[in-house]
């Protein structure tokens, strides 16, 4: 898989550079339980329009978006106006980003800053030349309506600018807490969840791995998808580990029941575990997920970490089929920042392109309609290890008929 | 002749038809069908009433016709019962057997059985079947029948068959609203087992697989009793919903596809070919590809045998079926659906006769009467036991020992 241009790329620094940003009073509080030793190498920032929320943050790096009209009461929860304050800012946000390989974006959408800004940096990192990632919450059902289509307005731009989103719809989370869950615990539920994606993510790019994940490798994997993203994070102990995080994998209701894996067509598995982690722990917990997957193109990394003793742990981050084509990309600046990116050598072509043709020779299918069950289409479905037995079963195992 | 306590009716409510068969049972217990009625069914999918009028409407038109030939008034039906709701499992019962003596008497054994009976099912759910395996006494396995025999502690195995209560009554309301008595509920792969398999078979141990319109049940005996059951809502109606959808037809041109040009196996002469029809004012059709056709319901077949096949493996009886796999249901009637199932399931497959029976040759020969003519045979061997004898042994005293 190494590919000179590959360690061209990957030349100077041992591990990627990262910056984290938290945007928006979820950002916030999310970039906060994100400041432990454990992130010690990423450089943290913090962003928002509410001076009063950015002071009590005890990140050292701050991004205070203000604009004298506002009287410095931040966005009022109309995105409009984050947004509008953020490209006023635009050169500051660039050269914030400046330097970073990663840049990880913290929000949650359907706020005035969370929505109004992210897309609005996601787009000036990706002119820095970072790899995108955004991890967001949506709000919860029963949030206003007008919160909801902010936040899927946000998402749809964040989609088109940034690398990869990695989303938690709120509303999942209810299949993971019981019905006594207070208000903070189930934020702190949601806030965790989101930033175990970004540990899996972190874990994978910067800790000396069995079987290592290269930058390149993720680059290769969500450069320009522009997809959203399910992810889960499953943990186990003991001798039936493996066995049991794939049943969990399966199960689990952010990714569905499983049928996040069979629709998405890149798959990310890290895990991580004590130094007892066996290969054919690994391999069991593969088997599960490629079986499931079906043609999706699988990067998977093992990373030893001695501090969990017999824990087994994985987190996987699923694109789905991106539905909208690589149209939206602006394609020239596309190959202008990749060459920056990697670096001295003038006239290759950007290493990310070549690298997806030849993985992916099969011309992409057109997003057609989702798929239909037809005869059986309101009846109640059959449910069997995570596929819906009314779809064909050409199509779940992805056969082409040609 | 007076009394007809001896015209014994099957009624199975299926996906695709609705399948009237009527029997006639001779003093000697002996069993002959002289009657058969059917109606394409409408209100039902994957095995479950959705429009009832529907299917009042379509169940009078199969049992006049069936009155009509067998020239009989129907009063009592044995009704078929299926779905994605059913479920069978086994379960253990134990008993202590406290008596001076250590003798076991047949008190014993009904407590023994009582006990196995007394199940957690979901709320919501009723037993359909509770059929007794074999007893163990004092650990050792494999007695029939334990009465006389000297132990401490009686043990039994039961399979318990159960299904969704409303649903399940959905159903006999609907036939009591006709006019009918119903007699008693039978899960449609133990009817079709009954006329499928000989005793030989079921001691060897043998898998049937129903495949119908809009389910698949199936149900694997070992020894002689039945160990395992499931249903799977898939079955025909899918075959032709995947024809549809993937070489984008409509649904009722997909189903005449399937009838006419199906295979479980890409045949060689089916390669390249393309399938031209024209409909009955001759107006061309747009042509279908013979090869796609085929290789959508070999992906789909396969797919139930594999899920049936894990299923038996997870259970761990995959050694027992020495008889091999018997197949009945409309859907058995694909071409090529015999070796398929034989390189899926590693064993012989045999396709469904209705044997062990008398009577109209053209009903009995067709795999999708099975079951209907299993739910008389079923009748037929709960009627001898009333009169006959008061404790029936082997096998039919098993299976027809119930709540």
């Amino acid at each position: 898989m190494q590919t000179p241009e590959q360690t061209d790329f990957l030349e100077t620094p041992s591990a990627p550079s990262v910056k984290i940003f938290g945007v928006g009073n979820a950002g916030l509080t999310l970039l906060g339980t994100l400041a432990t030793a454990e992130f010690s190498g990423a450089e943290l920032i913090a962003i928002n329009t509410d001076a009063a929320a950015l002071a009590a943050s005890s990140v050292p790096m701050k991004i205070h978006l203000e604009n004298k009209l506002f009287r410095g009461l931040g966005s009022g929860g109309d995105s409009d106006r984050g947004r509008v304050l953020a490209e006023e800012q635009f050169s500051t946000l660039k050269s914030a980003c400046a330097g970073a390989n990663v840049v990880f974006i913290l929000a949650g959408l359907g706020g005035g800053a969370g929505s109004g800004i992210s897309p609005v940096l996601a787009k000036a990192a990706h002119e820095a030349g970072a790899l995108v990632l955004a991890f967001v919450t949506l709000p919860f059902d029963c949030e206003m309506s007008r919160r909801a289509a902010q936040a899927q307005a946000a998402l749809e731009q964040l989609k088109a600018a940034a690398d990869g989103v990695i989303c938690l719809p709120s509303q999942k989370i209810f299949k993971l807490i019981d019905e006594n869950s207070t208000l903070v615990e189930t934020f702190r539920v949601t806030g965790g969840l989101l930033v175990e994606g970004v540990r899996g993510v972190w874990s994978l790019l910067t800790r000396p791995g069995l079987i290592q994940v290269h930058f390149g490798d993720l680059c290769a994997l969500i450069r320009n998808r522009h997809a959203e993203s399910a992810f889960a994070f499953v943990e186990a102990s003991g001798p039936g580990r493996a066995r049991e995080v794939a049943e969990k994998i399966l199960n689990h209701p952010l990714l569905d029941e499983g049928r996040a894996l069979t629709e998405s067509d890149a798959v990310l598995v890290s895990l991580t575990a004590g130094k007892d982690l066996t290969m054919a722990e690994i391999n069991r917990v593969m088997e599960q997920v490629k079986g499931q997957c079906g043609h999706a193109q699988i990067i998977m990394g093992a990373t030893v970490d001695a501090g969990l003793k017999e824990k087994l742990c994985v987190t996987v981050i699923a694109a789905k089929n991106a539905a909208s084509p690589a149209s939206v990309t602006p394609r020239p600046e596309v190959s202008l920042t990749s060459q920056v990116a990697s670096g001295q050598r003038g006239p290759v072509l950007p290493p990310a392109r070549p690298r997806r043709v030849g993985l992916k020779p099969v011309q992409t299918q057109l997003p057609l309609t989702i798929i239909s069950k037809g005869h059986f289409d309101k009846s109640e479905p059959i449910l069997h290890r995570g596929e819906d037995l009314d779809v064909p079963t050409f199509i779940r195992r992805g056969i082409a008929l040609n | 002749m007076f009394d007809d306590s001896n015209i014994i009716a099957g009624l199975e409510i299926g996906t695709s038809k609705i399948c009237v068969v009527v029997g006639e049972q001779n003093t000697d217990g002996a069993l002959n069908i002289i009657g058969l009625g059917q109606s394409k069914s409408r209100g039902v999918r994957k095995g479950e009433i959705i429009n009832p009028e529907h299917v009042e409407e379509d169940l009078r038109t199969a049992i006049f016709e069936a009155e009509q030939m067998a020239d009989v008034e129907i009063r009592s039906v044995y009704l078929g019962v299926s779905g994605g709701h059913i479920r069978g499992f086994n379960n253990r019962g134990v008993h202590p057997v406290v008596s001076a003596d250590r003798e076991i008497s047949q008190d014993d054994v009904d407590d023994v059985v009582k006990n196995a009976m007394a199940v957690n099912l979901p709320a919501e759910n009723t037993k359909i079947h509770s059929v007794r395996q074999r007893f163990s006494v004092d650990g050792q396995e494999g007695v029939t029948n334990p009465v006389g025999m000297l132990g401490a502690r009686l043990e039994v195995e039961m399979h318990v068959i159960h299904g969704h209560t409303n649903r399940l009554q959905n159903a006999i309301r609907l036939v009591r609203g006709t006019q009918l008595e119903v007699d008693d509920i039978v899960f449609n792969a133990i009817a079709s087992s009954l006329v499928l398999l000989t005793n030989e078979q079921k001691e060897l141990g043998a898998l049937v697989i129903d495949i119908g319109g809009g389910t698949t049940e199936y149900v694997v005996y070992a020894d002689g009793v039945i160990r395992h059951s499931g249903v799977l809502a898939v079955g025909g109606d899918h075959l032709s919903n995947d024809l549809a959808y993937g070489l984008k037809v409509p649904l009722s041109r997909a189903e005449k596809l399937k009838r006419d040009y199906g295979s479980a196996q890409i045949t060689d002469a089916a390669k390249g070919q393309t399938i031209s029809t024209t409909t009955e004012n001759n107006l061309k059709l747009k042509p279908v590809n013979h090869e796609h056709l085929q290789r959508i319901m070999s992906l789909r077949l396969e797919e139930v045998f594999q899920l049936i096949a894990k299923d038996l493996e997870q259970a761990g009886l995959t050694d027992y079926l020495r008889a091999g796999v018997f197949l009945c249901g409309g859907s058995a009637r694909v071409p090529g659906i015999v070796p398929l199932a034989e390189s899926i399931f590693q064993m012989n497959v045999t396709p469904g006769h209705a044997s062990a029976i008398s009577g109209l040759s053209t009903a009995l020969d067709q795999p999708e009467f099975a079951t209907a003519i299993g739910l008389v045979k079923y009748g037929s061997l709960r009627n001898r036991k009333r009169t006959d004898r008061p404790f029936l042994k082997g096998f039919l005293g098993r299976l027809l020992q119930r709540t």
